[in-house]
């Protein structure tokens, strides 16, 4: 029964993975920008919506409504006016911008909330659900929920729309989409739009689970890369997949070589997944 | 003119190496900053500017240099014999490393090479009984023999300079070696590299090795000198970009460059800390950023530039 209870817990947890890493995996495939500002746009979120409940009483899945819009125009703007200028930089050029950047935003969310951890605590608490010996809390339940439509809808933007088709285009060959008539400076925006407005959504349903602090960015941009690169670059089910698996062999793991080895864990198996298969569970060799 | 700047570089480090005669503990200690990041930058230089690989395995090195030099300190080893010994273990480790890591490129390889440290930082916060984990680990005081808190001061100041003009000459030699020559052709073009004799792999992990072996030596000599060190303290994440950004700052692939950028950035980050200490990271970060949008090419460009102004003026 522990077994089944540790495998639902990372069922849940896998889900949430899926959700920081999507956007994540979006803005690496297809601007070939690792973007070291996830982890605390994931935080930023939190803490919206931990502000939106305390001030209005607005619940976190309403907050969606406004995150999603106002992580979109933030990443926007930010793509447009500072990395849009170096991204045809070597790759070391654009880590260490983003880099710079998020040393800026952080250090914002530092002087403006504290390293003081905070707590969204939902009054009433909705309680837990149990089926036999097994149980969840409710807010958790809810959060993955959210998590797999947030991801299941970029799915769906990405393979629908036709904003999401130029996306796609650029991402295989940027030269050919030009020439087609995308226009690729404002697919990549958009696309960085994409990825913050889900960072945001991220942030917003952890909120609900974890307590909140700018110093977590660092370990959720972690689990981010971990997830990216065992899933597969740039694909939404590669997230999901990757989500769920590093959630699983992590509370495994836990369970076998005690917690303080978990995270040794997921950076080691990403070092053996970029050795031995770089294309991740769902990847195509040599689509980069 | 490049041979100029070289010279130039290299007559300024021995003019720091006066440092001490000022009698000024404060100057002492930034000096001894200043040489440990320039060895870090100059190191740097070799993997990531000669040989076009986004390392961030420095914060790697220097965590494990502190940490083989703080336990070989306290199983009552003399300093350069504990930092030898973590050079050679940082040289041997980063070179079986390399020969599985430089198969990978591009982000691939710097998110790698990222991950290294996150795991090494691990391992030595849960191997509690060697290195005392999360509690870090106590370096005794009494390593140089000297009594008074300025010999001291003075003594790791001078083995941080001594170690920096090794590096800096050692580095300065690999760029005019047949190794250096072929690291810059693995740059411009691996595979052609590679169809033309060059042993890519051998050349690169020659390269990651000595980009670490410095680094990890200098780690040794920090923990001696601080006396207290911990896994997030060396295993620090900035270990890793700071080196970059003081290269990019002197202008990429050259060691004096990186010398260089390294005072310059040491000298920017102490006035910064100095005023605006609330906000230091953030300042540090529109630097970098502004470095990065407005002078992509270093300081080493800016004459270059000037006398291109001059020119369409003339």
């Amino acid at each position: 029964m522990l077994i089944l209870q540790i495998l639902l817990n990372a069922i849940v947890l896998g889900s949430l993975y899926a959700c920081i890493a999507a956007g994540f995996s979006l803005v690496w495939g297809v601007l070939n920008v690792i973007n070291l500002m996830h982890g605390s746009f994931i935080v930023l979120g939190s803490y919206l919506a931990w502000g939106a409940y305390k001030a209005l009483g607005v619940a976190p899945w309403t907050s969606l409504l406004i995150a999603a819009p106002v992580f979109f125009i933030l990443g926007y703007g930010i793509q447009r006016g500072v990395l849009n200028r170096v991204i045809a930089a070597p790759v070391l050029v654009t880590l260490t911008l983003t880099f710079g950047l998020d040393l800026i935003l952080n250090n914002a969310m530092l002087v403006a909330f504290k390293a003081d951890y905070r707590q969204l605590v939902l009054d009433p608490s909705l309680g837990s659900l149990s089926v036999g010996s097994l149980v969840v809390p409710v807010d958790r339940i809810v959060a993955m929920i959210f998590s797999l439509l947030l991801t299941l809808a970029l799915f769906f933007v990405l393979r629908r729309s036709r904003v999401g088709r130029a996306i796609v285009a650029v991402r295989m060959d940027r030269d050919a989409a030009r020439l087609m008539g995308v226009d690729v400076p404002s697919i990549y925006a958009t696309a960085f739009g994409l990825g913050t407005a889900m960072a945001g959504c991220a942030g917003v349903l952890l909120a609900m689970i974890f307590p909140i602090s700018p110093i977590a960015s660092g370990s959720y941009l972690g689990k981010a890369f971990v997830v990216c690169v065992l899933g597969g670059l740039g694909s939404v089910p590669g997230a999901v997949v990757g989500g769920l698996f590093l959630a699983i062999v992590e509370s495994f793991g836990s369970l076998v070589l005690g917690p303080e080895n978990a995270v040794t864990l997921s950076f080691g198996l990403l070092i053996v997944f970029l050795i031995v298969r770089p294309q991740g569970l769902l990847g195509k060799r040599g689509f980069e | 003119m490049k041979q100029r700047v070289y010279y130039g570089a290299l007559a300024l480090l021995v003019l720091l190496g006066c440092l001490p005669f000022l009698d000024s503990s404060y100057a002492l200690r930034i000096g001894t900053f200043a040489c440990m990041y320039a060895i870090m930058s100059v190191s740097w230089t070799v993997i990531g500017g000669f040989t076009g690989y986004p390392s961030f395995a420095t914060a790697a090195f220097f965590g494990l240099g502190a940490y083989c030099g703080g336990v070989l300190i306290n199983k009552g080893w003399p300093l350069f014999a504990a930092a030898g010994a973590a050079g050679v273990v940082a040289f041997a480790g980063a070179l079986a490393l390399g020969l599985v890591l430089l198969r990978l490129r591009g982000h691939y390889f710097a998110i790698a090479s990222l991950a290294v440290a996150e795991v090494l930082r691990e391992l030595t916060n849960t191997a509690t009984e060697l290195t005392g984990g999360g509690m870090g680990l106590n370096i005794p005081v009494s390593v140089t023999g000297s009594s008074s808190v300025m010999g001291e001061a003075s003594f790791f100041f001078w083995a941080m300079w001594a170690l920096l003009l090794l590096t800096f000459i050692v580095v300065r030699l690999i760029q005019e070696s047949k190794l250096g020559f072929g690291l810059v052709c693995i740059k411009q073009n691996e595979s052609a590299a590679d169809m033309i004799g060059v042993n890519a792999t051998i050349y690169k992990s020659l390269a990651f090795a000595f980009s670490g072996v410095f680094v990890a030596m200098a780690g040794a000599l920090y923990a001696a000198w601080v006396h207290y060190i911990e896994p997030p303290d060396v295993f620090d994440v900035l270990f890793a970009v700071k080196p970059i950004v003081m290269a990019l700052l002197g202008g990429l692939g050259s060691p004096a460059g990186a010398l260089l950028g390294a005072f310059a950035f040491l000298g920017i980050e102490e006035a910064v800390w100095r005023n605006y200490l609330q906000i230091h990271s953030g300042v540090l970060g529109l630097l970098v950023v502004v470095l990065l949008l407005f002078l992509p090419d270093g300081m080493m460009s800016i004459s270059k530039r000037l006398s291109q102004l001059g020119g369409r003026r003339g």
